[in-house]
């Protein structure tokens, strides 16, 4: 196999999480939320932490939650009630872009 | 050659050939446009001399320095210690890391010991993080209009300060209302009279996948078309940068807080962590003049001494 392919499931047997990742953390990384899209079920809380030596936030480009100013390792977290597309920025750093897309 | 310059020089050959030349001399760097051949460029008949300080993020702490306020009493005492005391001083934003009211009473308190005839600022996006620029406007509003933009006279020059750190969406933005302002303010004046623009964020696309640029700066720009000198004067990049576009000569300033990276340089615009004791010479002051009848203000660089 070569070196770069990617195992179909997991040493447990389980399968690989497939694309868009799963989960509610996002990582606020070398300005980029990762993962940049995120999907999740309606009722999910969502967990955002800055990892970066500058402060960043987390800002629906539509309005419904706004982060304070994120300082190095804070958290943010939000609870999505309804399904859509929310897709968010940094107010400081407006090139970075990440979107959670809640399920029903 | 110090190492900054001689980055300086490749930097500029490399991206836009041979414009704008650098002559180094006695520690302090001399940007001008060529076919400009004056020796030095702030001579002593100058009609107008002012400082330009950028990007002093007082608050912040991280390894890339660890002393901010320590490096902007610093570039003050510089300021102050000019042979030709300024006509005035203009920050050029990021005043603050994170805008609270303690760092800004904190820069505000330190640049009241500037000697000059007046302080002028423009914001920068660390000064308005969640407040839309409310406590930048506070602590150094007054007299502006709008969200913080304004213009004066001063030696024969216009000044016209402007806000692209507010409603951002990748890029700065100016928006239509400051856009509206600076149509009406040029409308009464002389095509040769020099104007000089004051912005945090550059009003060129300098390097836009980090921001480094302004989304509606062409119209802007336009409105100063007819003008035969038009100098554009911004930080936010934390590092020198000179472009000439016909009419329109931008010069990036350097900061006195911590270098970022050359654009594109990296994952991310992040500070930059330098060896032991060659931080102070990526920060800096900035020396402008003018003399009645060139066509294009002089510059002169000075390391952080």
């Amino acid at each position: 196999m070569p070196p770069m392919s990617m195992p179909a499931t997991t040493p447990g047997g389980q399968a690989a999480p497939s694309a868009p990742v799963a989960g509610n953390a996002v990582q606020i990384k070398n300005f980029g939320f990762t993962p940049a899209v995120l999907t999740v079920r309606a009722g999910t809380t969502v967990t955002w932490t800055n990892g970066d030596e500058d402060p960043h936030t987390v800002s629906a480009t539509g309005g419904p939650f706004h982060s304070k100013t994120l300082t190095d390792g804070a958290t943010f977290r939000y609870t999505f009630a309804k399904p859509g597309r929310y897709a968010y920025l940094c107010t400081i750093h407006p090139f970075m872009r990440g979107t959670v897309v809640v399920t029903g | 050659m110090t190492d900054m310059t001689r980055r300086q020089l490749m930097r500029h050959g490399s991206w836009f050939g041979a414009a704008v030349v650098l002559v180094v001399s006695g520690g302090a760097v001399y940007s001008k446009v060529a076919g400009d051949d004056h020796a030095d460029p702030i001579p002593d008949d100058a009609t107008l001399r002012f400082v330009q300080l950028s990007d002093s993020h007082l608050g912040f702490k991280g390894p890339a320095n660890t002393d901010v306020a320590g490096s902007f009493s610093r570039a003050i005492a510089q300021v102050n210690a000019l042979p030709h005391r300024p006509d005035f001083v203009v920050h050029t934003g990021d005043l603050t890391h994170l805008a609270t009211p303690a760092q800004f009473d904190q820069v505000k308190q330190m640049m009241t010991t500037l000697k000059t005839g007046k302080v002028l600022t423009v914001p920068g996006e660390h000064d308005s993080v969640d407040d839309a620029g409310q406590k930048y406007r506070q602590a150094f509003g007054a007299g502006t209009r709008g969200d913080g933009w304004y213009s004066f006279d001063a030696g024969g020059v216009h000044f016209i300060g402007l806000v692209n750190t507010l409603h951002l969406q990748r890029l700065g933005h100016l928006g239509n209302d400051q856009i509206d302002f600076v149509r009406k303010d040029v409308a009464g004046l002389g095509s040769d009279t020099p104007i000089v623009v004051f912005s945090h964020i550059p009003l060129f696309a300098l390097y836009p996948n980090w921001g480094w640029g302004t989304d509606d700066a062409l119209q802007m720009l336009s409105l100063l078309r007819r003008f035969s000198s038009v100098t554009c004067l911004n930080g936010h990049i934390h590092q020198l940068f000179t472009k000439t576009e016909g009419n329109v000569t931008f010069h990036s300033a350097t900061t006195t807080a911590y270098p970022l990276p050359s654009p594109g340089q990296g994952p991310a615009p992040a500070p930059v962590t330098l060896p032991a004791g060659r931080l102070k010479h990526a920060l800096g002051i900035r020396e402008v003049g003018y003399v009645k009848g060139r066509r294009t203000l002089a510059l002169r660089e000075r390391e952080l001494a």
